[in-house]
């Protein structure tokens, strides 16, 4: 066991050498992360500049007005009061408008019972930017709401939002979580799959082979350092969106910070497997492109919805780690802790890792042959 | 205890290739190796020795047959093995991006070498390789030598049970070489080390206890170096050119004589060679009156002759015929390629430094240095494939500042990989060449039937490119290099990986070319190739360690009949004592 301590020790101590020397590897986990993030969050987010808005003051009081007022001078919304909701409705059918805020009669009345409703219709066609004004609001009519004088226990307001055109799919239209997810495969599988696939190529494994070392041990010796650093990947991209995009996390960060850790051993289990079968930097790399970023985009449920899929592509889907991944992320962002849902993703997730894990195990042999 | 630390009985390895074929690397071998000691394996490339060593250090499994290694079954005790012993393979596996130190500590640390050891260990290690000063260098920026060197102290960083080294000196300098050898002997004899080693250095086989000699896979002989040289003796001469005539003229004249000779090279001057079995004088020295000394056969000798001997498809001598021979292969006093001057640099890393010569027409001159000596670039140079930092190139009476394009019009370049189509056939590519070299559709017919008889490709014009074997390859890559007739041809290592029969005929082809006024510009890491050239040049760490002709660098040196190992480290321990140390 000592020995095994001992050669752990050593290998560790040579990848970290050889990512402080080469920078490649290191800006992979890092660069990356943050110029997807900022390209992907920013090219969606800037649509939800200036969404021209209807609100309808159906209750005119003070109050209401203020509980709204959110859309006065803001750069997301550029806000027309109607008085009716009728005539809000044709604005968005002509397309005028993007989204409805509508403030019923009885609002400031239901306010101080703290069943208060606002009414808010969306725009469908444009799911992104409608799940993203959505979210906007709520977010500022919640902080109104903590603003108000001795509201701060019980006193909550119902925000009732449909979705015209695209009510069915809405719901799970949310991009963020998405793009952690894919973030994170990105760099879990691209980053093991071609530092191993470096000591293939170079020979240097050929020379490790003949010396005490334990093929488990290689193995081992290349997740640790970059399951570190994939994960201050992830840490990244937290914080950027906490911080630039300001999505809330609804779930528990701590379970949060978990499933991305198994899901992580997923990610580098998959490259450890590539760079196996590749043996060479170039193959390993494109492999891994093709196997992590086309099905983590395009069959996940990031952009197509799986259940409005054809039935092939779903099962393709479910089979994949990826969506699963992605709904544990999306209730946990959006959601809350929901202890259900998350065992049941959270433990399939755990058998992804076991299985990838250990074919990367079994595949790595002392051969070369 | 078992009495062998390697034994293989019947020892098969089998590898598959594309459409259910199948290549058998090894064939019922036969090996053992005692404690204590060196053994080689010697062998052309393809010989079967890299596939051996790697199923010595259980890398593979055998398709058939015993190995033991260590008294342990080479693929249930693969584990156990790979823990005893220690194995250099041909690229050793050093991490270009850690230092000396750090490679050597990662090997104590992988092998669990005890702190305590090590500082005395690290010293005896480091000072014998000549690298105490260079602990902090990163190993990717040291010479070839000093990596090599670094790569043999990573594999003792404690006394192995069993050393394997794979040609561990291949394209390492003469100099390095030989103090590597000095490094392993002292080891063996304060260890009592028992090593394995690979070689394609005959020199290097010779000081080995056992020789093992395969070829395509079968053993052809083993025994002590005597034995195999014994197998040569008294049929060794050397005789000495005329004055005027270039070696490599009567060394054809005599490697063509197949019924009475087995096999002539140029060396220190003279041409070597060795009679047929049976045979009492060579007929054509007789009729010119040469005399021919006997000389004690070594051990390439006795490995010709067992080449010869399994070889049992000989290639045609190719050539332009023996009246070329006869005209008698002078270079003339036109000047072909004038280098002043030359320099290169690579950022801040000089590959070549302030390198001038000139080539005269039909001149054979070779660019001769180990790997990383900057040979390559000034060949790229010449070329026109790389632009100099500064200086003056002319070839052919262009300068290839000003016109690239027409003075590649007047060379034929052959590189050092094979870069023909291999998915068309002999005739394609020749046709594709010569359109690309914009032959009118006559000549080119006429052009092509020419090539295709001088290199002997008439029976092969249907075969894939990519399917011919690797003698006819690089015959059909010179075929191609020559179709526009160029006065130069440059060629870039063709002597690298091809077994020693190929390259007697490799030769002797650049013979008849030169014979027949084509001005040839080579590369070569093999020092004793510079034997057939008129002159060459030296060149180390891009420094021009010396240039002339073979006898002239000799007479300098003071060294008549030295071989060229001797003469470039003389040059070398010259510069140093100089004070002009190549770094």
């Amino acid at each position: 066991m000592n020995g095994f301590v001992r050669r752990m020790q050593a290998l560790i101590h040579k990848e970290f050498l050889q990512l402080s020397r080469d920078s490649s590897s290191l800006l992979l986990g890092i660069v990356l992360p943050i110029a997807l993030i900022l390209i992907i969050g920013y090219g969606i987010s800037l649509d939800i500049r200036n969404i021209p808005t209807a609100v309808v003051l159906e209750d005119a009081s003070p109050k209401a007005q203020d509980a709204v007022s959110f859309v006065n001078g803001s750069a997301y919304f550029s806000p027309t009061y109607v008085t009716s909701f009728r005539e809000a409705e044709q604005l968005l059918l002509d397309r005028d408008v993007r989204v409805i805020i509508d403030v019923p009669p009885d609002f400031t009345s239901k306010l101080a019972a703290g069943e208060a409703t606002l009414r808010v219709v969306l725009d469908g066609v444009e799911a992104a930017t409608a799940m993203s004004t959505q979210g906007y609001i709520e977010s500022a009519v919640s902080s109104w709401l903590l603003r108000q004088p001795g509201a701060d226990s019980g006193a909550r307001i119902a925000l009732e939002a449909r979705m015209w055109y695209n009510d069915a799919n809405s719901s799970t239209w949310f991009f963020l979580p998405g793009l952690i997810m894919i973030i994170v495969t990105i760099i879990g599988i691209m980053l093991t799959a071609i530092v191993m696939a470096r000591e293939w190529e170079r020979g240097t494994f050929e020379s490790l082979f003949v010396t005490p070392v334990r093929p488990v041990e290689l193995v081992l010796a290349k997740i640790v350092p970059y399951f570190c650093v994939a994960l201050l990947g992830v840490f990244l991209c937290l914080f950027l969106s906490r911080f630039l995009f300001e999505v809330p996390v609804a779930g528990s960060l701590a379970v949060l910070l978990g499933l991305t850790m198994v899901y992580l051993m997923i990610a580098l289990g998959i490259g450890l497997v590539i760079s196996t079968v590749t043996k060479s930097q170039f193959l390993a790399c494109q492999s891994s492109m093709l196997v992590s970023f086309l099905p983590s985009v395009v069959l996940s449920g990031f952009v197509f919805d799986l259940r409005s899929t054809p039935a092939v592509v779903q099962v393709i889907g479910n089979v994949l780690p990826f969506s699963h991944y992605l709904t544990c992320l999306r209730s946990l962002f959006l959601s809350g802790t929901n202890a259900g849902l998350l065992l049941k993703q959270g433990g399939l997730l755990l058998l992804y890792g076991v299985f990838f894990i250990g074919a990367a195990f079994t595949m790595t042999r002392k051969k070369v042959e | 205890m078992e009495e062998y630390i390697i034994r293989a009985e019947q020892l098969n390895k089998v590898f598959p290739l594309k459409k259910g074929r199948t290549v058998e690397a090894l064939k019922s071998l036969d090996l053992t190796v005692k404690q204590g000691g060196l053994t080689a394996v010697i062998g052309p490339d393809g010989a079967g020795k890299t596939t051996f060593m790697r199923l010595v250090a259980g890398l593979m499994r055998p398709t058939g047959g015993r190995l033991t290694v260590l008294g342990l079954d080479s693929v249930q005790g693969a584990e156990e093995i790979q823990a005893r012993i220690s194995y250099m393979p041909q690229k050793f596996g050093l991490y270009e991006d850690l230092t000396v130190q750090e490679n050597m500590d990662l090997y104590a640390d992988l092998h669990g070498v005890p702190e305590k050891v090590r500082p005395a260990r690290y010293g005896k290690l480091l000072t014998m390789m000549g690298l105490e000063r260079f602990t902090g260098r990163l190993a990717g920026k040291l010479s070839g030598g000093m990596k090599q060197k670094l790569g043999l102290a990573c594999t003792l960083v404690r006394s192995p049970e069993l050393l394997l080294l794979d040609e561990p000196t291949v394209g390492v300098d003469p100099l390095s070489r030989r103090e590597l050898w000095e490094i392993l002997q002292e080891f063996v004899r304060d260890e009592n080390l028992t090593v394995l080693v690979n070689t394609a250095y005959m020199n290097e086989a010779a000081l080995c206890g056992q020789v093992y000699v395969l070829h395509k896979g079968a053993l052809l002989a083993h025994g002590t170096p005597d034995d195999l040289r014994a197998i040569a003796a008294g049929r060794c001469y050397r005789c000495t050119p005329p004055p005027g005539e270039p070696t490599r003229i009567l060394q054809a004249h005599l490697i063509d004589d197949r019924d009475h000779v087995v096999d002539a090279v140029p060396k220190g001057g003279d041409v070597h060679f060795i009679l047929q079995e049976g045979v009492p004088a060579a007929p054509y020295l007789e009729a010119r009156g040469i005399a021919a000394r006997p000389v004690a056969s070594d051990l390439e000798d006795g490995f010709m002759v067992l080449l010869h001997r399994a070889e049992t498809e000989v290639l045609p001598a190719a050539g332009a015929g023996e009246d070329a021979l006869d005209k008698g292969g002078r270079p003339t006093d036109k000047v072909n390629i004038t280098v002043r001057d030359l320099v290169k640099k690579f950022g801040d890393f000089t590959a070549v430094a302030h390198t001038s010569f000139e080539v005269h027409e039909g001149e054979v001159f070779g660019l001769l240095g180990p790997n990383g000596a900057g040979k390559t670039t000034t060949f790229k140079m010449l070329c026109g494939l790389l632009p100099a930092t500064s200086g003056f190139l002319s070839v052919a009476g262009v300068d290839l500042h000003v016109a690239r394009t027409q003075a590649r019009a007047n060379i034929g370049y052959v590189a050092q990989k094979f870069s023909l189509y291999g998915n068309l056939s002999v005739r394609d590519n020749l046709e594709f060449f010569a359109g690309i070299y914009g032959l009118p559709p006559k000549r080119r017919r006429e052009r092509i039937a020419q090539v295709v008889r001088e290199f002997f490709l008439e029976d092969r014009l249907d075969m894939r490119a990519g399917d011919l074997p690797g003698g006819y390859k690089q015959r059909l890559s010179m075929a191609c290099a020559l179709l526009h007739e160029p006065k130069i041809l440059f060629l870039d290592e063709p002597t690298s990986g091809i077994d020693p029969l190929t390259r007697r005929n490799f030769w002797r082809q650049i013979t008849s070319l030169a014979a027949n006024g084509t001005t040839i510009i080579i590369t070569t890491h093999f020092m004793e190739e510079a034997e057939y050239c008129d002159r060459f040049l030296i060149q180390d760490n891009g420094h021009m360690l010396a240039m002339g002709a073979p006898s002239e660098i000799r007479r300098q040196l003071g060294r008549e009949g030295a071989d060229m190992d001797d003469i470039f480290m003389a040059i070398v321990e010259q510069a140093r004592t100089k004070g002009e140390e190549p770094k």
